[in-house]
């Protein structure tokens, strides 16, 4: 479902990760490890498309791909359900009735976005994925400002409706989510200063 | 269509840039003098340069906070086109600064003695120039949106590419104020309009996908 | 042998050093011969009298104040559509010295506007647009000075030059529309002895001459210098990486 074959990314212009490649098939998810810095978060979003790579593809089914940054996108001024409803009519589907119990926002649903803490906030923005249908979700930090509860509610419901279904996860984070799935430690593959190719300063030096 | 509505409802600042309007509009003869000729003389340049200058003044909040929030980047990898989001960002601006602006101005026009068949041409104008205001500062936004002090860049960016508009506009009701023909300045203003409404929101996308990288 | 491999900063800085001086000589020459025949080897003209000799700075900038523009635009393309790192560091050394020009032309077109047509300034078509190209000078400048990575600011300028063009052009016909000016026609044209006599024409000619030389040397001097500045920061940014990695 996800097939990255030799990826090298950069992060302003300077290389940062060279021959990255993995391929994750239906049902399977990859917990990306390493050090502030290494670049897992270049990597997911270059993954995602926001970006280009220098080196290497990747290939995905179209309109697949979703990816969640550290922020989550909830508008202060929008309701918690007004906030989903959005997402939902972007990708041009309707909030599913589970996610208010899969992610813990039934009290929640007529809040402002504004007034949510920010594990509340992390919560709803994370509903977000269980709400657009996306297969293949890019996570960076998912977890963040979460209590060990939410953490085991979110695990819970990657591996049973996410993943059981048949989808695919890349997450990057520090944290052990339980989940059976396997590490990739992003470290061998630092990119090498003096031979790196496609940086956008190579030209000059 | 629904982004519109989203960002009516996020964006705030509704009736701000007609209160800015308004102020403007009651300075001037602070400034010029209450004698009504003058005013009536400069009545619609004054109409459309503060016009201008409020649908301004918001602009830097057109992107900015779906920028601050992080929904920029989930909106870029969503199943719409960055440049409908672009076109759809632009139209909601219009919607809380340029229609507004266009309605309020008949009202404004009697403050400064604006002459009486210059009303219709001047709304009119407003109308058919807002619009183009709103996607051209689209693209102004897109540019600075990353910035920590985008704001006044954002004024030195876009106001010259208000050039034109504002020329067209503005001839308009100084012409009709005159009694002259004004169909040509309207004509232009019309094709400034779809011209920008039709390209501006390509340029705006291609701003925010390398602001986005 | 293609062209593109002047691209290669380092291909164009081996080729350009001694090209430098040998340009600014050029240009001086051109200038000084030019300007000393124009001011002190022409007649008086009888309807301007010797205020018609500023023409010999007015109309050289004036030009290259457009034409500097026009160069931004094709690098900004070049840089679009091939990606070379030159392309875009030339049309940021451009902007500065096109700047410079519209600031001489206005300058100088005060200084004759004031005995001929009795004022500094006047809303003239001409003259407004070039002050609204002084407007898109600065706010292009600024657009490079505010982004830090270098290849975002130049995407982003280049973009901002190829619609900064398009509207450039609406407002010279807007303001043409707007107020039918004072100022004379083209004075130059393919049938200039019409409008200007040779003994004008030519010290005129130099002094263009000397202005296309003094932009290439600038624009190659400064291109060199933004070359240098991109090497620094490429350097230094491989020398943190190593650092990060030992």
């Amino acid at each position: 479902m996800l097939d990255v074959r030799g990826l090298a990314v950069a992060r302003g212009g300077v290389p940062v990760l060279e021959g990255v490649s993995f391929r994750l098939s239906a049902g399977a998810a990859l917990v990306l490890r390493g050090p502030n810095g290494i670049g897992k978060t270049t990597l997911l979003r270059t993954i995602a498309g926001l970006q280009p790579a220098l080196a290497g593809e990747v290939e995905a089914e179209a309109e697949t791909l979703a990816y969640a940054s550290h922020r989550d996108g909830i508008k202060a001024t929008l309701t918690v359900a007004e906030n989903l409803a959005f997402w939902a009519e972007v990708y041009g589907r309707t909030v599913p009735d589970d996610v208010w119990e899969a992610f813990d926002l039934h009290d929640l649903r007529d809040r402002m976005g504004g007034t949510l803490s920010a594990g509340q906030t992390r919560r709803l923005g994370l509903a977000r994925l269980g709400v657009i249908g996306r297969r293949v979700l890019l996570l960076d930090e998912p977890t963040v400002s979460l209590d060990a509860a939410s953490v085991r509610r979110f695990a819970g419901w990657l591996a049973e409706r996410h993943l059981g279904a048949g989808g695919v996860a890349v997450i990057a984070t520090h944290i052990d989510l339980g989940l059976d799935a396997p590490e990739l430690d992003l470290t061998p593959y630092r990119a090498d200063p003096h031979t790196a190719t496609g940086g956008s300063d190579e030209a000059f030096l | 269509m629904r982004d519109l509505r989203l960002a009516i409802r996020a964006g705030g600042g509704f009736g701000l840039g007609l209160a800015f309007f308004l102020i403007v509009v009651v300075l001037v003869p602070f400034g010029v003098g209450p004698e009504r000729e003058v005013l009536a003389r400069i009545a619609p340049g004054i109409l459309w340069v503060a016009a201008l200058l409020a649908a301004l003044l918001s602009l830097d909040r057109l992107f900015a906070l779906d920028w601050e929030d992080g929904s920029l980047p989930l909106l870029a990898t969503a199943p719409l086109p960055l440049e409908g989001v672009a076109l759809a960002k632009a139209g909601a601006h219009w919607v809380t600064t340029g229609l507004p602006l266009t309605l309020a101005a008949p009202a404004l026009g009697v403050l400064l003695n604006l002459p009486g068949p210059a009303f219709g041409p001047l709304t009119l104008s407003l109308a058919l120039g807002t619009p183009a205001l709103s996607a051209i500062g689209a693209f102004g936004a897109a540019l600075t949106v990353g910035l920590r002090r985008g704001g006044l860049l954002l004024s030195l960016l876009v106001l010259p590419l208000y050039v034109p508009v504002l020329i067209f506009g503005a001839e308009a009701a100084r012409r009709a104020a005159e009694g002259l023909p004004y169909a040509t300045p309207v004509l232009m203003l019309a094709g400034l309009a779809l011209g920008s409404l039709a390209l501006m929101p390509f340029a705006a996308a291609v701003a925010l996908r390398v602001n986005l990288r | 042998m293609s062209i593109w491999e002047y691209a290669n900063p380092k291909k164009f800085n081996e080729t350009t050093a001694p090209l430098v001086p040998w340009l600014f000589g050029a240009a001086c020459l051109c200038l000084v011969v030019g300007l000393v025949w124009g001011f002190f080897g022409t007649p008086d003209a009888e309807r301007f009298e010797s205020t018609v000799k500023i023409i010999y700075l007015h109309v050289p900038s004036a030009m290259m104040a457009i034409n500097a523009w026009a160069m931004m635009l094709v690098a900004s393309l070049i840089w679009l559509i091939r990606r070379h790192h030159v392309s875009a560091l030339a049309a940021r050394a451009a902007a500065p010295v096109g700047l410079t020009m519209t600031l001489i032309a206005l300058l100088t077109g005060a200084i004759w506007g004031q005995p001929m047509w009795g004022t500094w300034w006047a809303w003239d078509p001409r003259l407004t647009s070039f002050l609204i190209l002084f407007l898109f000078y600065l706010g292009y400048m600024a657009l490079w000075e505010a982004i830090d990575d270098p290849d975002t600011a130049a995407d982003l300028t280049s973009v901002l030059c190829m619609v900064g063009s398009v509207f450039a052009i609406l407002s010279r016909y807007a303001v043409n529309f707007w107020n039918q000016g004072l100022h004379q026609g083209a004075s130059l044209s393919l049938d200039a002895e019409e409008n200007v006599a040779d003994v004008f024409w030519v010290p005129l000619l130099v002094c263009i001459a000397g202005f296309v030389l003094l932009f290439l040397a600038l624009v190659l001097m400064r291109t060199r210098t933004e070359i240098a500045a991109r090497r620094i920061r490429a350097l230094e940014a491989r020398a943190r990486a190593v650092e990060a990695r030992a």
